[in-house]
């Protein structure tokens, strides 16, 4: 029986491991799928990791390497090539290796950290022929940064998120000719510092409410249509646009992986896709915590690791002392212009001074405000002078304005300024 | 010289070799692709249809309703995935419920088993997730849902064991006929048979003007499909039909072997290259379907695709020596219900053969039957059991659909070895899921360099020139396995 086991190695898995054990936990087991630690992070040989927690611009896999090595000074165990199958609401783990066989492992607390994945051209129904050469941006990454192979040389970017704007700048400095970068919403989803260093730096252009429209080609992507769309984010027709071009990457967006959730019967939120949590990352079923993408997609890994050393601490917690008294439960609502909210619920009794809400904007907003309301009454308020869909926003709610909400319910709306 | 060359390995070329290698003939089976079912076979609703939309009297009402009850048998004997989960037509207006009497009078000729109309209660009753407009339904039992190119992979595997040779990237260019044998060529070589069987699908009419004078004309026809994810598997529990309108023929939602949702086709004519889809055909689809069942998300779409029915002008099936040329025998103008009918198709040319009496023996040593090796399948103490014995079922390459290393390398050393991504992917599911081989791809483009010895330049993702990788990167690849 383990003390704790945590469902997959990358960044969030190691924070939450690594946590545990400096609360007191020694009997931990990481069960990783892939056959090194470090999660998506070993493909991502570019720097800007590590800023936050580290003052340092770190490449992926450097900065899963100094939580590898943390992790390497305690007696956590790992099973590295080893692929969880099942977890049982009575946290009984199944996983399977080639080196160990079937598995089915006890525990008395589990943390889920299983990443997420691409989404991939049928989740935004393409149209055109369905030959080779359109990969996800993270697929032609792990091709060019772990494999060393190219995927295409004339490359057509769809989608803004952070990991088409790297691939747009490292295929470029592979050889490739990058055409363009195309984005259906009028703002990108990425992180607009990636917009600078990946994009106008080495003159790729980005279309604004524009997608493709018809893929040509029968063994290999020949040709793309791309055209302009209106506000009803259907294309314009007339506006057409061709590109000769081998290769599609596809950077529409993440969805968090929680098949493993789902079988085990815990609360899901259609909002952000991932498992509803409490203000201390513990999922429906008690003793089952979850954190990093697969509860909700962040844009840094920073705040991955603070969100899982969160989860870790909370699994020592439970191991030792068991269910924490709940009291007053509060319900987080999803206000106008806000995406989702993690955590879902907060049990007044486990707040110690005060929690921390990270949610998404649903558009851009100019200078405005983040307003939290029980009912009529504004519990607190956060200006902003801007905010994008692309950037994770956190706020902090101390204890005792938690403690003046009327209701059960707090809804988090955004509100743009009001011009004078 | 061979004995018999058929042209074409979709279901029905499949099906037919199966059948003839029961006998003691040398059989050769030409395909244009570089892999098995890579035609309409591989793109298609996957029904096997109850057989009551085909006109009384045709050879398709026949080989329909003899079709399922083989291929029932055979996918048995095969271990190909199928489920008998039954189809509803739906009358969703008033108007509609007499087309539903036409459909049951139809099914009641041609010998469909156990139809019967259901009132709405009835079909609501059934189907909760239903529009609420239906009027009533007709309910076929005995239609079922399959997997198309694993039924024709598997038939062709179990030909091939038995001594059928295939000979994939061939296509046929020309066939000559001299002193009563048939020269066929292909690339770089000609072929010589006694007998040549078309079943080259959509392009059965030019294989037949090869050597015959024109009698009919493929229509080629696409269809485009949604395909959803296993969450959205359980809204509908049988085939779910509507009557041919005005707007169009029906859409249609249904489930599928593997339990993900089907949403598809529009019907329109094209060229017998254009497999890609439309936004308009698919948005038509969508809208369609939704008629009947208003409630699934596209937002859990995974995977669109068309396919081109080898529609025909003479309506029926075209099957038969043809009238010129003897020994030339025509599986033509297969389109819809095709691949229900394929089973039955094969035994019309045994039949054929038979009244020619040209028949041989049967072999004595045929080795029929096939079992597969599903790990996703196993209970957690048969995983335990397999996993020991054979470490290689230990390691999960495609994470959605829980596809084995071990499984690959059976795709890739079976009797039709895989060759390709996709060609894996036919064979085991490794990359079918939702994140659809961004996580495996990479992985079983490994596994297939390490087996087959080829360097990675040289994968391709499906048919020839779809290659995966374009070049080593300025470090070079230092590819391990
Ligand atoms: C391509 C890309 C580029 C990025 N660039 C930046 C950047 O420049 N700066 C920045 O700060 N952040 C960046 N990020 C974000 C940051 O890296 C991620 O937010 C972070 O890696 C998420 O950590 P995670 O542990 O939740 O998920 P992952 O890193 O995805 O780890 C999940 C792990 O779980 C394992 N796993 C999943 N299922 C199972 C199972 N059933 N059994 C066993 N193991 C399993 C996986 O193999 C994987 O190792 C980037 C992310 C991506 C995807
Ligand atoms: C959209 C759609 C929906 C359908 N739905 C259903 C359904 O639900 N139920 C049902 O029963 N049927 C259905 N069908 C029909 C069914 O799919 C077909 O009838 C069946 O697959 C036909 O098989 P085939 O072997 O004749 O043709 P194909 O599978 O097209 O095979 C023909 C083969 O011939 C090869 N070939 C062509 N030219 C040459 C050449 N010159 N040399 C060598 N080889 C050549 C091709 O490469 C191909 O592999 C549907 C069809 C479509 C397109």
């Amino acid at each position: 029986m383990y003390d704790l086991v945590v469902i997959g190695g990358g960044p969030a898995g190691l924070a939450a491991a690594y946590q545990a054990y400096q609360h007191g936990l020694r009997n931990i087991l990481i069960l990783e799928r892939d056959k090194e630690l470090g999660g998506i992070l070993n493909q991502c040989i570019h720097n800007g990791f590590g800023l936050h927690r580290f003052g340092e611009q770190l490449t992926g896999p450097e900065y899963a390497g100094r939580f590898i090595k943390m992790l390497n000074d305690t007696n956590v165990q790992v099973s590295l090539d080893t692929m969880v199958l099942d977890v049982t609401p009575d946290k009984k783990v199944h996983c399977v290796s080639k080196k160990e066989g079937y598995r089915i492992i006890d525990a008395k607390s589990v943390i889920l950290c299983m990443g997420c994945r691409e989404r991939t051209r049928g989740a935004i129904g393409i149209p055109g022929t369905r030959p080779a050469g359109i990969y996800t941006a993270g697929t032609a990454q792990r091709y060019a940064n772990i494999e060393g192979y190219m995927v295409g040389k004339r490359v057509l970017i769809l989608g803004s998120g952070d990991i088409g704007l790297i691939m747009a700048r490292r295929m470029t400095l592979e050889g490739a000719k990058v055409l363009a970068c195309v984005e259906l919403m009028p703002y990108s989803s990425g992180l607009t510092r990636n917009i600078v260093q990946c994009l106008q730096d080495f003159n790729i252009p980005l279309y604004l409410s524009h997608t493709i429209t018809d893929i040509q080609g029968n063994g290999r992507v020949e040709k793309v249509i791309v055209a302009k769309v209106g506000p009803d984010r259907k294309p314009i027709p007339g506006t057409e646009m061709e590109f000769d071009c081998d290769t599609i990457l596809l950077s529409v967006g993440l969805i968090p992986e929680n098949e493993l959730t789902r079988q085990a019967g815990i609360e899901m939120d259609p909002h952000t896709k991932g498992a509803v949590v409490y203000e201390n990352m513990e999922t429906s079923i008690p003793g089952v915590f979850a954190s990093g993408n697969v509860v909700q997609v962040h844009d840094l890994v920073d705040f991955v690791s603070g969100e899982s050393e969160l989860a870790g601490a909370s699994a020592a917690e439970y191991v030792e002392k068991g269910e924490p008294e709940s009291g007053r439960v509060l319900n987080l609502q999803v206000g106008d212009g806000v995406g989702y909210t993690v955590p879902q619920r907060v049990r007044m009794g486990n707040v110690d001074k005060n929690v921390t809400v990270s949610f998404r904007v649903r558009r851009i907003y100019g200078t405005s405000s983040i307003v939290v309301k029980s009912g009529d009454t504004v519990v607190a308020r956060f200006k902003r002078e801007r905010m994008t869909p692309g950037e994770m926003e956190h706020i902090t709610l101390p204890r005792v304005l938690l403690e003046k909400a009327p209701q059960d319910t707090l809804t988090v709306q955004a509100e743009e300024a009001q011009k004078s | 010289m061979y004995d018999v060359a058929i042209i074409g390995c979709g279901v029905v070329g499949a099906a037919t070799a199966y059948a003839l290698s029961r006998y003691d003939m040398k059989v050769v089976v030409l395909e244009a692709e570089n892999d098995v079912a890579e035609g309409a076979t591989k793109a298609n609703s996957a029904i096997l249809h109850a057989g009551f939309d085909p006109e009384p009297n045709t050879s398709m009402a026949r080989l329909n309703v003899d079709g399922i009850a083989l291929a029932k048998q055979i996918c048995d004997r095969l271990d190909v995935p199928y489920k008998i989960c039954g189809s509803l037509v739906l009358a969703l207006s008033p108007e509609e419920l007499p087309h539903l009497q036409h459909l049951y009078d139809n099914g009641i000729a041609n010998g469909v088993p156990d139809i019967h109309l259901l009132s709405a209660e009835e079909t609501l009753q059934r189907e909760p997730n239903l529009s609420k407009t239906v009027q009533g339904a007709l309910w076929a039992p005995s239609a079922g849902i399959i997997s198309p190119w694993e039924y024709a992979l598997a038939m062709i595997e179990v030909a091939v064991r038995n001594g059928v040779e295939l000979r994939r990237s061939c296509p046929v260019s020309n066939i000559r006929k001299k002193d009563g044998v048939f020269s066929v060529s292909i690339p770089s070589d000609t072929v010589e048979a006694k007998y040549v069987i078309n079943a080259a699908g959509v392009y059965s009419d030019k294989i037949h003007n090869m050597i015959c004078k024109p009698s009919f004309h493929i229509i080629p026809t696409r269809g485009e499909y949604y395909v959803l994810d296993k969450n959205e598997g359980e809204l509908v529990h049988s085939t779910i039909f509507q009557c041919p309108s005005k707007v169009g023929k029906g859409v249609l939602v249904s489930p599928t072997v593997d339990g993900n949702l089907i949403v598809g086709p529009n019907a329109e004519e094209v060229g017998p290259e254009d497999r890609g889809c439309t936004a308009a055909g698919l948005s038509f689809i969508a809208e369609t379907a939704r008629r009947s069942v208003p409630g699934f998300s596209l937002g859990d779409s995974i995977r669109n695709f068309a396919g081109v029915r080898a529609n025909v002008d003479t309506g029926d099936f075209i099957i038969g020596e043809a009238p010129d040329v003897e020994n030339f025998i025509d599986l033509a103008g297969i389109k819809s219900p095709g691949l229900s009918s394929s089973a039955a198709i094969a035994l019309e040319v045994i039949k054929i053969f038979q009244k020619k009496r040209v028949l041989p023996e049967k072999k004595k040593d045929y080795k029929d039957g096939r079992k597969k090796i599903h790990f996703k399948q196993l209970s957690a103490e048969e995983k335990a059991k397999l996993v020991h014995e054979h470490p290689e079922y230990g390691r999960v390459i495609c994470r959605c659909e829980t596809v084995t290393e071990g499984e690959i390398l059976n795709a890739i050393h079976s009797d039709v070895p895989a060759r390709t991504i996709d060609g894996v992917k036919r064979r085991c599911n490794a990359g079918m899921g939702r994140c659809q081989g961004g996580f495996c791809g990479p992985r079983v483009l490994e596994i297939l360099c390490r087996e087959l010895h080829i360097d990675p330049l040289q994968v391709l993702q499906d048919r020839d020139g779809s290659y995966v990788l374009e070049s080593e990167t300025k470090q070079g690849g230092k590819h391990h396995v």
